[in-house]
Order: structure tokens, then sequence, then C-alpha cells
């Protein structure tokens, strides 16, 4: 296991640094000169000449990038042209924030995604398989910021049941905390769990239809047995590999998430940074985007071992 | 299938639970105190050092953070603030400020002479300063005595105070700014009425009442919340539903709903910006072309429009139409040059005239967002009857900017937030050399005007200068000046004493609620 791992680890590396080099490429080709943008609408020749000394937008490409790099392996991904604050703090600062969101997403998915699957495959072909199923059509087809904007008219200017947007930290405190994210995770998790009922629902079906389900029945155990202990472990297999990969997916729909509700994660700083042509913000924060998703699938395949004890013995 | 059912009913309730997680979660009531105001801004503000910051919102922030020399009124009358009064030189070579008494920095330090003499220095020499063009002609700045500053101009220059009563007059404490540096902005040491507590980036900004104030008494509230919230409609949802106690920037499209509402109350002000169609008109190969060289076709495209209807149906009626760099409420505005009405058949005799062939195709770069692209889709309808296919090409602001500079469009649509002094809104964009004249009007006439206004003290003087001015670029047309934004800001009932400033600033003395 250790020995796979390790291997998986080794392959990882080439691929940071080819997405690190495509980043840096793909960014410079972006229209729009990052110290105009800085400038505002001082204009003054001399100013924009120290800017773009300051942050050696001078030098030649590979040279920025090495120069970049260098800095990247020991730690240090710059400074955000923008606010002067460094870019691994504001990594640090805004990515426990989508992770909380994130997971909290994923919470949602699955305990509506999960049980939703299962009672539609033991219920397939009645009222309850067409209504999960429709019900999954809904959240895969509902765009998230239409879902954002409908709910907070609901359920903060109507209802006032909770913040309309803004975030605040548990450490400052935990139910104001919850009650700002519950929304968006809500939102965010909607359309995830659409699909993981639609995989829970269609591995349920296959492993129904198997011998040892019937072997179980005609032993005369409860039906609750069956399903929870013999069917569903065995279902969970491929679900468990789908929602750990959907999680990375998670991190994508968190940008608009994240922009609707006024979130102060990880799709913001991108998207802020983006628009800033803040290369050093951009550069920082899809990097930790690629190792992140690099991770995933590492734990996506430790986990499928770890639940199909078949695959241990290779 | 008793067994089966029990199972089913298991699942059935783990459903239900899900579902009502929601629900549950709102049982967690609670609203802030009334002490603490908190205020819905439509960006993140960038650097907060106002020598380097560079945005609109930033400038509200230091409005409560940061004191300047001098303030401006709502009808643009210069007024103390850490300077209580000012002369000008004899020759208008210099100007002489004396200072408040009494005045301390957020860190204690004292305010006087030499603080400004620190401030002005820094905004001039750190590299990363965006105010040097702003305070060009201040050559050097001279103690007279701890209460007494004067600063020497290399040529007579009035504009200077204006940029005193903005981030050039901002002053930051010498001792906390020497030993930050660049990195003063992470946490600002100014002498306004709220000092710096904490930022979060894309997430709030709170200052704390400075009990030191020289004018504490004014300020109600004991602390300040900035939140950045860039979706009008969620900005306008935080407003209803009590989270948040005013905005600014509503939307003129949802004044109806702000005004609907039982609990809000909305103010607005027609701001000191505009916004236009620049033409590009030298620079580069893209000017060559009837609308870039021929003035009669830029008159015939100016006179196909009509500004009171993009009002109405873009604005609901909430903005100004304009024909001026300055807004009609302003006193440079000149009244003789009046708003020229849509004549459709006149556009078409002048592009007969200009002997091009119809229809004129004209490409418009505009912003990508609603506001643009809307007010954008009216003209082009309105220009077709007259003899013109424009195409629109909605860009990304930065990239926008920069196929401006370099001289890559035939003309964009974008405008201006406007400054206090008339100079601000005019000298870049239309002389010769100016920074900011990406379409490269050039017309010796205009330079000469436009330099000596700023040397002149007597206001009815410069306004003749300015006025002659427009009388050549209402002919000329680089920039067909089509409205000018209003400040719309919406609150709580419950919030008074906010007056509703062109400049768009939330100036919170007296302010209660």
């Amino acid at each position: 296991m250790l020995n796979f791992i390790a291997r998986r680890i080794l392959i990882a590396i080439p691929t940071i640094v080819l997405v690190s080099i495509f980043v840096f490429v793909l960014q410079k080709l972006l229209p729009g000169d990052p110290i105009l943008v800085l400038a505002g609408e001082e204009r003054d020749p001399v100013v924009i000449e120290a800017l773009r000394e300051k942050y050696r937008l001078n030098d030649p490409l590979p040279l920025q990038y090495f120069a970049w790099a260098f800095q990247a392996l020991q730690g240090n991904l710059g400074i955000s042209l923008r606010t002067n604050l460094p870019v691994l703090d504001l990594i640090g600062e805004k990515l426990p924030v989508t992770l909380q969101l994130a997971a909290m997403a994923m919470t949602f998915a699955l305990a509506i995604g999960i049980p939703a699957g299962i009672m539609a495959a033991v219920k397939k072909g009645t009222w309850w398989d067409y209504a999960a199923t429709g019900l999954a059509l809904w959240g895969l087809s509902i765009p998230n910021f239409f879902l954002g904007i409908m709910l907070i008219f609901l359920v903060s200017v109507q209802l006032n049941w909770l913040p309309a947007s803004g975030y605040v930290s548990p450490a400052e405190s935990l139910s104001q905390n919850l009650r700002t994210l519950v929304m968006p995770a809500f939102v965010l998790g909607n359309a995830l769990a659409a699909s993981i009922m639609r995989h829970t629902r269609s591995a349920m079906l296959g492993v129904l239809k198997q011998d040892y389900v019937r072997t179980a029945r005609a032993k005369g155990l409860l039906e609750r047995v069956v399903i929870m202990r013999h069917a569903l472990r065995n279902a969970l297999v491929p679900v468990v590999t789908v929602a750990t990969l959907l999680f990375g997916e998670l991190l994508a729909g968190a940008v608009l998430t994240e922009q609707i509700f006024t979130i102060p994660g990880f799709g913001k700083l991108i998207v802020d940074a983006v628009f800033n042509r803040d290369y050093a913000v951009v550069q920082g924060v899809v990097l930790c985007t690629a190792i992140g998703y690099i991770g995933l699938n590492l734990l996506a395949d430790v986990l499928y071992v770890v639940l199909n004890p078949r695959l241990r013995t290779r | 299938m008793t067994k089966k059912h029990t199972a089913t009913a298991a699942l059935r309730r783990g459903l239900l639970a899900a579902t009502f997680v929601a629900g549950a979660c709102a049982a967690f009531a609670g609203a802030a105190s009334a002490q603490n105001l908190r205020v819905g801004l439509a960006e993140d503000p960038d650097v907060l050092d106002p020598h380097q910051a560079r945005t609109f919102v930033g400038r509200i922030v230091f409005t409560a953070l940061c004191d300047k020399l001098v303030d401006v009124t709502p009808d643009l009358k210069f007024v103390p603030r850490l300077a209580t009064s000012w002369e000008w030189g004899a020759d208008g070579k210099s100007l002489t400020f004396k200072l408040r008494d009494g005045v301390k920095f957020h860190d204690g330090e004292p305010f006087n002479a030499e603080a400004v003499k620190y401030n002005i220095e820094r905004a001039k020499t750190l590299p990363e300063s965006r105010r040097k063009s702003e305070i060009t002609s201040v050559a050097s700045i001279e103690v007279v005595d701890p209460l007494t500053v004067k600063l020497v101009l290399s040529q007579p220059d009035v504009t200077v105070l204006a940029q005193l009563s903005d981030r050039s007059g901002m002053m930051l404490s010498p001792k906390a700014a020497a030993a930050a540096g660049a990195a003063a902005g992470n946490k600002p040491v100014c002498s306004g009425p709220y000092q710096f507590v904490e930022r979060v980036q894309n997430d709030r900004i709170v200052l704390q009442r400075f009990p030191d104030h020289w004018n504490k008494a004014a300020y109600a509230f004991e602390r300040v919340t900035y939140l950045p919230i860039p979706d009008s409609t969620v900005r306008l949802a935080n407003l209803r539903s009590g989270d948040i106690d005013i905005i600014e920037r509503l939307e003129a499209t949802d004044v109806k709903t702000a005004k609907a509402d039982a609990n809000l109350k909305t103010a607005s002000a027609v701001g000191l910006g505009y916004q236009g169609m620049n033409i590009n008109l030298a620079n580069g190969e893209r000017a060559k072309n009837p609308l870039g060289q021929d003035k009669r076709v830029r008159q015939a495209l100016e006179l196909s429009i009509d500004r009171d209807a993009i009002n109405q149906v873009v604005f609901e009626g909430q903005f100004a139409p304009g024909n001026q760099p300055f807004p009609p409420a302003n006193p440079y505005n000149a009244k003789e040059i009046p708003i020229p009405a849509r004549d459709v058949n006149k556009a078409k005799a002048l592009l007969k005239e200009a002997g091009v062939t119809t229809p004129v195709a004209v490409e418009v770069t505009m912003a990508n967002n609603p506001r643009s692209q809307a007010t954008m889709q009216v003209i082009q309808s309105m220009a077709q009857e007259a003899g013109f296919a424009i195409k629109l090409k909605a860009t990304e602001f930065a990239t926008m900017l920069n196929e401006g500079t370099k001289g890559d469009f035939q003309a964009n649509q974008y405008g201006w937030s406007g400054r206090p002094d008339p100079d601000g809104n005019i000298h870049a964009f239309v002389t010769c050399k100016g920074g900011l004249n990406d379409w490269k009007y050039c017309n010796p006439e205009v330079d000469k005007l436009l330099d000596e206004a700023r040397t002149l003290a007597d206001p009815a003087r410069r306004k003749a200068n300015y006025t002659a001015v427009q009388q050549i670029l209402s002919k000329d047309l680089p920039t067909i000046y089509l409205y000018h934004e209003s400040w719309i800001w919406g609150m709580k009932k419950k919030i008074d004493g906010f007056v509703a400033h062109p400049d768009g600033m939330i100036r919170l003395d007296n302010v209660k609620g």
C-alpha cells in the first residue's frame, strides 16, 4: 500500500510542474496589462514603469517563471499585486473557508443522495423511484446562481431565517458560522446530491440482483439488514470513489456559489484575481488547486482499496 | 414484506431529517447591535494606503478612517477638515495651511506641520504611489511653525486644493508609515473618526470609533463594518433582510423595489463624473475611418442619439443626461451649450455633406456589464436610423483599457468617476499630451485654454475658459458625452442624518440610527 502511494506521489510531481507552467504561460496570454489595472486612474508613465520593475514584468517570460518557481519551492508564492498581502497568507485564510463550505455541501449531498438512491433502487418503478429520479433531474438542471438568488429571496428576505450573504468564522461564533454557510452549502450540494443519488441507485440495482442478496433473504434476514449490511456495503464502493472525485468538482462549483453568497473563499479569491490580473494570486491558487485535485484522486484510489479487500492482495 | 417496510421507513426518516437541517439551523437567531453600522460596498477595496489606493470603494472607507486637509461640500465648496484655513500666495505659487490644534493620530502621535510635510513627500516619492500626477506642481513643503505649513508650487495651480480634498490630502501617522513602508495599508494608522481594527480580504473591513478624534461627538456609531457584496441583487437582499444598514450603488432599476419596502429609504445625488463614447481620432491605424477623420460624421452620430430616452429606458430616469464633462448642477457646466435634441434628418444631411457611403460602419468597444451593454444597444438602434451600422464588442474592462492605450479601438464607451475640481474631468482627456487621451485629440487652442485655467484663481474667469473649451469640443467631439451617473444609496428607515454627496462617499458625521 505504501509503495502504491509513493508511486502515485512521484507521478504527481511532473503533473504539478506542467500545470504551473501552463498557468504561467496562459495567463500571460490574457489580454489586459496588470500594471494598467493596478495603476487605475493614475497613468503617469514613471509610476507605471516603477510598478513594472517592482513586479519584474519586464523580464523575459522563462526568467519570470523560474524566479517564481524558485521562490515557490521555498514556500514563497509572492505577494498580491492588488493588496500587497503574501499569497500564501491569502490562501491560508481562504482555503479553510472553502473546505468547510465544500465539506458541508458534501454532507448535504450524501445525506440526501444516498438515502434517496437507496429508496429509488429498493422501490424501483414506484412513486418513490419517480420522485427521487425527478428530483435528481431537477437538481442537475437548476443552475447554482438561480437557486442561490431564489433561496436568498425566500429564506432571507421573505422569511428572515438566515443571513442573505457573508461569512463569520467558526472561531468567532459557531452558530453564526453555520447560519451563513447552510444556504450556500445546500445550493452547492444540490447538484451533487443528484449525481450521488443516481450513482447509488444504479449501484444498488446492480447489487440487489446478485445471488448473495437472494441468499441473504432466503436465510430469513431482516430486509433492513439485507439492504444496509449486505447490499449497501458493496454498492457504496463506486459511490465513494465518485464522491471523492466530486469533491474536486465542489471546489470549482464554489467559485460561483461564493460569488453569489459573498463568501470570502478560494473561489472569490481567484475570480477577483483574474479580473485584476493579479498574477501571483492566480498562480498560487491554481497551483494549490492542482495539488488538491491530485491529492483527492490519490485518496479516491486508496479508499477504493480500503473498501474493497479483494484489491488489497495485489 | 413488513421487514422491508421497516427498512424503507428508516430511510424515509433519514431523508426527511436531511431536508429539515436547513430549517433547524434557522433557529439560531440573532441581530447585530445598533452600535455597529454595517455598510454594503459594491467591491472589495484595494490596499488601504491613501497614497497607493486606487478604488472608489477604498475612498469610502477612507472617509471614516483617514482625515484629509480639506473636505468638499455637496455643492463643491472646500471646507476645513485637518486644515482650519488656507491662503494662496500673491503669485499663485504657494498655498499656506493653518492646521487644527490638538489632533492625534490613531497611535497617539501628534498631527502637525511635520506630519503634513512627511505625507505629501511620501505621496510624491513612494515608488508605489498613485498620487504623483495629482500633486506634480507641489515643488516643496516648508514647515513654517508646528501648525503652519506652506506648499511651494512650481507654477500657479489652483487644482492642488481639490487634490488635497481627496487621497493626496489624507494623513498617515508618520511614525507608523515610516515603519511599515509600502505595507502601510495592511494596518493603516490615520487620524480619522474611526480607527482600523481588522480586515479579511473579500469579506469585511472593521473600524472602531477613535476616542481621541477632534470631532468625536459627531460620530454616533461605535463600530463600522464594511462588507463588499459585488452582486447588486444580493446587496439589496441583505438590506431588505436587515443584515446590512446601508448600501451604496443601488441599481437604478432597483429603486422602485427599495422604495416599496416599508423598512427602507433611498437617497441619491448626481455624481461628479460622466459616461461617454470616445472616438479614436489619431491613435494608430484604427483611427483612419470616416468617424475618426471627419467631425461631421461624429456630429451626425451625436444627433442620432436621444440622451433622455437612454436615461428613461436604461436607468429608469434616475441618472442625468449630459453633453459635457461636468454634470448639469456643477458650477462649471456651460448652460450656453444645451444638450442637442435628436434630429435624424439633420444627421442624415451631415453624412451626405461628408460624402460618406451609408451605412457608416462603426465598432464600439464597451465593458461587458449590463449597464454599458444596454446603453450601447439603445444607441445602436437609434444610430441605425441615421445611417450608422454600429457593431458592439463587449470586452472585459482591463482588456478594454489596454486596447485603448494601444489604439486598438474605433470607439469605446466608458466613463470617468469625476473630480470635484473641473480640471480633473477634462485636462488629461483632451490635451495633446494628456495621460488619459487614448484617442489622441490635439488642439493647441484647447491646450492653451485648459493650461491657463489651472492658474486662474477667479472662478468666473476659469469658467470662461472651460466654456470656451466646450464650445470647441462640442463641435470636434473627441468624446460624445452621454450621461452622468447618480449615486444611489439604500438604507434602513431608522438611519438619520445621511447627506447624499455628489462624490459618492458615505460621510458618517451626524448620522444616527
